[in-house]
């Protein structure tokens, strides 16, 4: 395995090679070091992060896992890195993003899909669900597959929904059409209108 | 008015294209406005994400408008019954002709286009309680919320689901 330099301080729980793939475990405490070293060490170059993910097993006792998919360009290598989390406590983990800017989508759909967060990520929001989502995190095992909700309340705060709340302010400011938008919907836009949908029927 | 989310957008495609000809029954103006839209056709799955996009479509549409839900997910949520589709469009917009299939062949949009021409006929702009426009209540819904958990019936609403461990 590739990895000596950090088993000496007892950085990396174990390494494991599972049809044909190098996994290696490494504590959360250490991973943007251990990540640094990957991309900038000379004899490592892993410089595309391909992909993030996470894992969580039917088995409750079994940790959720946080996986990284790194790969050399230069060296046609590739190396999964793996953290595991405790369920008992917080999903806590760095975030990768001042590594690699990709990073940032990734982890933002582990925050969506799991409720793993990411410290130090710049702008930690649902990506694929809408912001004002509010039934948890939809590929945890704890979550019913058709939602916690309702149909009838899931079919209420979607219709109450305001479609262009959806995107971000600094989404439109980026994508160039934010001055032609209509005043009053840059000022909902400012309001950042995705709070709660208010209940008619609650007092 | 199209609004094609998923493979049911392919076969609408197909039944535009020149092999089965929707133009042969005066129906080929795509139009990409909702302002000069007549029909709705709504090709594909819906998620809830979607929801309040396909309501304001409909609601920019000028009247008289219909609706025609394709293919299995939009009517019904088809093999999608999760946290993030709708189990129907008819909870959403006011649904006229519904074409089964998964998805259905073109010639079963056809014979769904027709059935509407059929409909259309037999309406008159007298007379509005045959068209079902209906705007939403105070809640946002356009059915009660007893309806809508009915729909999701026999298998219950999520609150009672459980999950082996």
């Amino acid at each position: 395995m590739l990895k000596a330099k950090f088993a000496g301080a007892g950085a990396i729980i174990r390494a494991v090679e599972s049809c044909g793939d190098s996994i290696v475990y490494v504590p959360a405490s250490s991973l943007s070091e251990i990540m640094a070293f990957l991309k900038n060490a000379p004899e490592q170059t892993y410089d595309y992060l391909v992909d993030i993910t996470a894992v969580e097993y039917r088995d409750p006792e079994r940790p959720l896992e946080v996986v990284y998919e790194l790969f050399s360009l230069q060296r046609r290598a590739q190396l999964r890195v793996k953290v595991e989390l405790n369920k008992s406590e917080d999903l806590v983990v760095d975030s990768l993003v001042p590594l690699w800017n990709g990073a940032n989508w990734l982890e933002r759909e582990v925050f969506d899909m799991f409720g793993v967060v990411f410290t130090g990520h710049p702008d930690l929001r649902r990506i694929l669900m809408w912001e004002t989502y509010e039934e948890g995190h939809p590929l945890r095992k704890d979550f019913p597959l058709r939602g916690r909700f309702s149909r009838s309340e899931q079919v209420r705060q979607a219709l109450n929904a305001n479609p262009e709340a959806h995107y971000s302010l600094e989404e439109l400011a980026i994508a160039d059409v934010y001055h032609e938008v209509p005043a009053d919907m840059r000022e909902r836009l400012a309001r950042g209108e995705r709070d709660k949908v208010p209940d008619p029927e609650s007092p | 008015m199209p609004f094609g989310t998923a493979c049911c957008a392919i076969e609408f495609m197909a039944t535009a294209a020149s092999r089965f000809d929707l133009a042969r029954f005066g129906m080929e103006r795509m139009s990409f406005s909702p302002r000069q839209a007549d029909v709705l056709i709504c090709a594909g799955r819906l998620p809830f994400k979607l929801a309040p996009v396909i309501r304001r479509i409909y609601d920019q549409m000028a009247q008289p408008k219909w609706v025609i839900s394709m293919g299995a997910c939009a009517s019904t949520g088809g093999i999608f019954d999760t946290y993030a589709m709708v189990q129907g469009i008819d909870t959403v917009v006011p649904v006229d002709v519904y074409v089964p299939g998964c998805p259905p062949r073109p010639e079963g949009l056809l014979y769904g286009i027709l059935m509407l021409q059929k409909k259309v006929r037999g309406e008159t702009l007298a007379d509005p309680s045959l068209r079902d426009e209906q705007p939403l209540d105070h809640r946002g819904l356009r059915l009660p919320p007893s309806v809508v958990d009915e729909l999701s019936e026999p298998f219950g609403n999520s609150v009672h689901q459980t999950r082996s461990a």
